[in-house]
């Protein structure tokens, strides 16, 4: 029982820093939330089915998935976000638009109904329940994503750069910093993390034009409760919701554990309006 | 906010408006004469989702909280009044009871969030979410375990049967005509409403807020007790939107959370421009118009074609049509202040 719901905690942790931590980068970058997050991921697991049902194996469709929404992020911000630079809530606004027009699309183009992979993974019994062997896989390559972007940030040069223009954008450019160039570089790295974790979603959920639906809502709670470190903040919030939602699931049905989380964020935000990291001057 | 918002609404209105809305209420008397059943019905529900666009004008043009949730109150409003109505037998106290729930629904979430002091686009954002949780947490109640006095939610079906509404002073429940007028009244009664409120104090400081918060602060007033009337406000007039929807098609569905629905009502203002009350009405008018002709013409996905007419709007016309239009016409005329009159 308790080693379940250990479990359950853990993995729906997991699921949630996934499918946030590309919202959170572009969030913590540019004070934007992209309203378009999940049709990236959608797009991520359309890009995966197809490597897939091409021959090709699957952890080369997860990498294939992720480039290849990153370029389409990339184009995103030089024909469409580039422009509405300090006006935010127009970015807000042409991003929905933007949702809006890519699930007409994908559903104009391949339908509306759910195209699935074929897995080999196999079940395994733990604690007296058996569960899919891939929920190990999914939740491998979260905490793999959290690591490699933490790693990135810190110890690359690009991103010492990432991080100067994420605190002092006027600054860093006054250093010799390009920032639009950063700005692009931060949206397509986003845009891939979002196409990563669509794709690793397809073995459970499949692809279809609504699938980004599932988890748009909580990830954006996630990421305005996390606050404006987009790293710390993607982890703290999401080991509390994950924690809430989680137990909620488990005992009474995945939509209460939603309405809770929502409820908690609600609350929280009465208290900590700028989020859980709101207050911390510096960090990841 | 940016200064292309100007729409100095904190003036009484001009002899022409009274004008202008003399004659649109007789037109609105007269037309049911000149139209057939059918016809009336789909003016209606134009008349019902002009006054969702109002709400929704008021709140984001006047106020600048820009609530993506409107959709909340409107079905919100919905299924109050279905639920109420079918238990209570009644039809009179429901109808303000599904104006009081969603007003006490919005005054609640409107204290976390505004007293909260979030910022602009947390604002939005939650809006948006709630409005999401809202219409998976519907479409989850199929089970014959939900169910509120003697009616099953029905999930994704919705609550088919919803009683026409008989006003005390009739016999009979509405007619087709009868949701005719309610509704084009209600469209107007709000419009001329909202229009005169704006004069008042409370107009005028919202209008102050929206232009510089913090400057109100300092002169004295308590900004978020505004803003909070405000949303309460454009939820309860979304609301009563919401209750017209269900009188006219007998029915409350989950879709009237969807998100779909959610964006039309902004791109609705976007369409028409958020500087004045009319614009709003009229961009759910047009799109309304557009949405339906597509669904003719054989487009099949209208949310690919109301996606780009958003991303465009934002791209290349923010401030709307009616205001571009306008501006067009003072240029024409070969004025360049736009600090005219608002409709």
């Amino acid at each position: 029982m308790i080693a379940t719901a250990v479990y359950l905690i853990i993995y729906s942790i997991a699921l949630l820093m996934m499918v946030s931590l590309g919202l959170a980068v572009i969030f913590g970058m540019m004070k934007v939330i992209n309203l378009a997050h999940g049709e990236f991921m959608m797009l991520g697991g359309y890009a995966c089915v197809f490597c897939v049902r091409s021959g090709v194996p699957l952890w080369l469709a997860y990498v294939a998935a992720a480039v290849a929404v990153g370029v389409f992020g990339v184009i995103v911000e030089r024909v469409l976000i580039r422009h509405l630079y300090g006006r935010i809530v127009d970015t807000l606004l042409a991003t929905w638009g933007l949702s809006l027009f890519l699930v007409g699309l994908v559903t104009t183009l391949f339908g509306p109904q759910a195209w699935s992979i074929p897995t080999q993974f196999g079940n395994v019994g733990f604690g007296g329940m058996n569960f899919s062997s891939y929920n190990f896989v999914l939740m491998a390559v979260s905490f793999a994503m959290v690591a490699i972007t933490w790693a990135i940030a810190r110890f690359t040069t690009a991103g010492l750069i990432v991080r100067g223009t994420m605190q002092d954008s006027a600054i860093a450019s006054a250093l010799g910093v390009n920032r639009d160039l950063i700005y692009m570089a931060t949206f397509g790295y986003g845009a891939a993390l979002a196409g990563l974790a669509g794709a690793v979603l397809v073995p459970i959920t499949g692809a279809s034009p609504s699938v980004g639906l599932f988890f748009v809502g909580k990830a954006f709670i996630n990421v305005i409760i996390g606050g404006h470190l987009p790293l710390l903040g993607t982890v703290l919030a999401s080991s509390l919701f994950g924690t809430i939602d989680g137990f909620v699931s488990y005992v009474w049905s995945s939509v209460l554990g939603e309405v809770c989380v929502l409820i908690v964020a609600v609350i929280l935000l009465r208290l900590l309006p700028l989020g859980i990291t709101g207050r911390f001057r510096r960090g990841l | 906010m940016s200064p292309e918002f100007s729409a100095n609404a904190a003036v009484p209105p001009m002899v022409r408006w009274w004008v202008f809305v003399a004659i649109l209420t007789a037109a609105l008397f007269a037309a049911p004469y000149f139209m057939d059943d059918a016809f009336q019905l789909d003016i209606s529900i134009i008349f019902v989702f002009a006054l969702l666009a109002l709400s929704m004008g008021f709140l984001w043009g006047y106020a600048g909280i820009l609530s993506f949730g409107q959709t909340i109150f409107f079905g919100l409003g919905g299924y109050s009044y279905a639920i109420l109505a079918l238990n209570l037998g009644s039809t009179n106290l429901p109808f303000l009871g599904a104006l009081a729930l969603p007003a006490i629904f919005a005054a609640l979430l409107g204290y976390f969030m505004i007293y909260g002091r979030i910022s602009d686009i947390y604002l939005s954002v939650i809006t948006l979410v709630v409005t999401l949780i809202f219409e998976k947490s519907v479409r989850s109640t199929s089970g014959p375990e939900y169910v509120i006095g003697s009616v099953r939610l029905n999930g994704q079906n919705g609550i088919p049967g919803v009683p026409a509404l008989t006003l005390p002073w009739l016999s009979e429940p509405l007619s087709i005509s009868g949701v005719y007028y309610l509704a084009g009244g209600a469209m107007l009664f709000m419009y001329v409403a909202l229009r005169m409120l704006l004069t008042t104090r409370l107009g005028r400081v919202l209008v102050g807020i929206r232009e510089n918060e913090k400057r109100m602060e300092l002169l004295g007033y308590d900004t978020r007790l505004y803003k909070l009337c405000a949303f309460v406000i454009a939820g309860t007039v979304a609301a009563l939107s919401g209750v017209l929807y269900a009188l006219w098609g007998n029915f409350v569905a989950p879709e009237m959370f969807n998100l779909n629905q959610a964006a039309q009502v902004v791109i609705w203002v976007i369409v028409g421009g958020r500087s004045t009350l009319i614009g709003p009405m009229v961009g759910a008018g047009l799109v309304q118009y557009l949405s339906n002709w597509l669904g003719t013409v054989g487009v099949g996905q209208v949310t690919l074609v109301l996606g780009l007419v958003l991303m465009v709007f934002v791209r290349l016309f923010s401030r709307g049509m009616l205001p571009s239009i306008g501006d067009a016409i003072e240029r024409l005329r070969g004025r360049h202040n736009s600090n005219g009159s608002p409709l």
